[in-house]
């Protein structure tokens, strides 16, 4: 897509806004609207925006397939493993309360940590599925 | 007012329905699905459910848009016309619309104080929200820690969604077998 100069420009200048809005939406979420799933789905819509105007390879040399699918399965072990260490404490599963001295500090840390891997699988799938399908069309 | 815009948006969103049905064009199908979810969040953002508006507008419009173009891209852009006659289908739709519309005669009314789910837990999360988690977003201090469970069940789906499409379409697959053929609609028929 050498030839869509206005695309790339206005594309790279987007880029970095899209990515910081996502980032804004996922520490934001117990704030305003927004948590990790809305965060890892503008993500990912970020880096498949980056990929549609210059390439699938390319976006591939920043997220390749093995840090992605790291993520795919981090994100989930993340949150899970958040309810294991509030058991640990010895509180039931998935309470964060024990995780900081103040129950409240650890509901904060506890939705903190569970947003973040939301955001992570999220976003780790939406882009593994988008280059997926571009892979086959490429062959 | 409010009802005004509610018409007016509940119209555009019947419309854009009617231009899907009608469309034979996959592009502008998929377009259109993307405005239809636009505006369904906008009628969120009416009903005061900004979390769920902000989800539909990335999920919906944003990323599924998307890939129904990276779908479109491996297959054709143009439907084929259907072999059977529209009339069991309609009988379907309509069937189960009157069933749906019969149901909602039941819902209660909107924003009514005395409603079911207004009476059980929800009074209890917002009395206790501040005091429990001291998360001002009552919707997040629902969805991460009260309904903690329910959220890790979502991940898991997504999980498993992004598991199955590896599985089926991933990288390691394409030495095994080839990839599907690219039918031209005309092509095609045979097939159909």
């Amino acid at each position: 897509m050498k030839e869509y100069l206005i695309l790339r420009i206005i594309t790279k200048l987007l880029l970095p806004f899209i990515l910081l809005f996502a980032l804004y939406v996922q520490f934001h979420g117990d704030f305003g609207p927004g948590g990790g799933f809305q965060a890892g789905v503008i993500f990912a819509a970020g880096f498949i925006l980056y990929a549609m105007v210059f390439g699938v390879q390319a976006a591939q040399r920043i997220l390749p397939d093995g840090i992605l699918r790291a993520g795919i399965a981090g994100g989930v072990l993340i949150y899970a493993s958040v309810g294991v260490v509030s058991m640990l404490l010895g509180e039931n599963y998935l309470n964060y309360s024990p995780l900081a001295q103040d129950s409240k500090e650890g509901q904060h840390l506890g939705i903190f940590l569970v947003e973040l891997g939301v955001g992570i699988t999220v976003a780790s799938v939406m882009m593994t599925v988008f280059f997926t399908f571009s892979a086959w069309r490429e062959d | 007012m409010e009802e005004a815009i509610d018409i007016i948006l509940l119209a555009l969103m019947c419309v854009t329905v009617i231009a899907i049905v009608v469309m034979r064009n996959l592009m502008a199908v998929v377009a259109l699905g993307g405005i239809f979810s636009l505006l369904a969040a906008s009628v969120f953002v009416l009903l005061d459910a900004v979390d769920v508006a902000f989800t539909e507008a990335a999920v919906g419009a944003g990323i599924s848009t998307m890939l129904f173009v990276a779908t479109l891209a491996l297959t054709t852009r143009i439907e084929k016309r259907p072999v059977h006659t529209p009339v069991l289908p309609l009988f379907v739709v309509i069937v189960t619309g009157a069933v749906l519309i019969y149901g909602s005669l039941d819902m209660a009314h909107f924003g009514d104080p005395n409603a079911t789910a207004m009476q059980h837990v929800s009074p209890y999360y917002l009395e206790n929200t501040k005091k429990d988690t001291g998360v001002p977003n009552v919707v997040t201090a629902i969805l991460a820690s009260y309904r903690g469970y329910d959220t890790l069940g979502e991940v898991t789906v997504i999980f498993t969604a992004g598991i199955g499409v590896i599985l089926l379409l991933g990288s390691w697959r394409r030495g095994l077998t080839p990839p599907p053929p690219h039918s031209d609609p005309r092509e095609g028929e045979e097939e159909a």
